[in-house]
């Protein structure tokens, strides 16, 4: 090999750092993502009180009925939680979507309110007050959304608001039936 | 002056705070170390490259909390570690395991040193059997043209 060839070796490793940051620039790759290894496994354990009174309390059972099952953890001090409320009130009513509000981390009372106000698409909803039961589903905070399949199966899991785009692609198709 | 001196040599000693509140520790000091220590190796999630122990996040406290209920309830520093890879994956520990997926992370640096250091070597290597010789001693030289019948 020709001497003149090595000196270009530095180049070379440039460039390929050069193409690897501008492709990480450009790809829509988050460094924030952690990921989630919740997906593809049973969900996991259930049992919380209720957050309107008179409710039963929440447990697995309810996330092994056969249908598929949307949870979202939220709280009544998160602004994000405000912005995707919409997209889960319409998922209720125009779609008919099972859906498990758990309110972490939130005063009962303050939860109660904010769904008072701003309408509750929630078919069964519980306070995870201490955020116990937050660790055992791998939250890192709220909002944050799974989508649970009629066996109980984590199929999906969104760190931070749903979006419109997330309800088109992934969410109704998950409903239908289909894998996201 | 004095107290200025004080002051400042006190700074000198002053310790990064940790985010563990007192309410949280645990009574026995053994466990609560076991629980510092493990806290230092564990990731926040939200905080990108802060323990658990060091930060003030919300989601961070409860890890606290868990690890501590789990030494409490007399699991091995690894069956704490386990638990939370199980429910946050790889990302939560500081330290990231060694497996093929982390195989570059682990062994790129070393081997590109080892390439860089081999090269310097066969480079060195090379000029030195190059190198010219050194120019021949008056006696050598006398002994040359003796030799070649001048």
């Amino acid at each position: 090999m020709s001497r003149r060839l090595l000196f270009l070796l530095p180049l070379a490793t440039l460039a390929l750092m050069a193409g690897f940051f501008a492709w990480s620039l450009m790809a829509g790759r988050d460094p924030a993502s952690i990921g989630s290894v919740m997906v593809g496994r049973p969900a996991p354990k259930l049992d919380l009180r209720a957050l309107r009174e008179g409710d039963k309390p929440l447990t697995d059972a309810l996330l092994r009925t056969g249908k598929p099952t949307i949870v979202n953890f939220f709280a009544s001090w998160c602004t994000p939680c405000l912005a995707e409320h919409p997209l889960f009130t319409r998922l209720a009513q125009r779609d008919g979507a099972v859906i498990i509000g758990i309110a972490w981390k939130n005063k009962p009372e303050e939860a109660r309110a904010w769904l008072a106000k701003l309408g509750d698409p929630f078919l069964y909803a519980g306070q995870d007050f201490d955020g116990r039961t937050g660790i055992d589903w791998g939250l890192s905070g709220v909002p944050e959304t799974y989508l649970i399949d009629g066996n109980g199966i984590v199929r999906f899991h969104f760190r931070g608001p749903i979006t419109e785009k997330d309800v088109r692609d992934a969410i109704l198709p998950f409903l239908k039936g289909g894998k996201p | 002056m004095k107290r200025v001196l004080v002051l400042l040599l006190a700074t000198l000693f002053a310790l990064p705070a940790l985010a563990v509140d007192p309410s949280e520790m645990l009574k026995d000091p053994a466990l609560e170390a076991r629980a510092r220590e493990i806290g230092q190796a564990l990731r926040c999630v939200v905080c990108q490259n802060q323990s658990i122990d060091d930060s003030a996040a919300e989601v961070a406290r409860d890890m606290r909390r868990a690890v501590r209920e789990r030494l409490t309830a007399g699991d091995s520093d690894a069956q704490v570690f386990d638990f939370m890879v199980a429910r946050y994956g790889d990302y939560v520990l500081l330290k990231p395991p060694f497996k093929l997926g982390t195989l570059v992370l682990w062994l790129g640096a070393p081997l590109l040193l080892l390439i860089a250091a081999s090269a310097i070597m066969l480079t060195a290597l090379r000029r030195r059997a190059t190198a010219p010789l050194p120019p021949l001693s008056d006696e050598e030289r006398e002994r040359l043209r003796s030799l070649l019948g001048r």
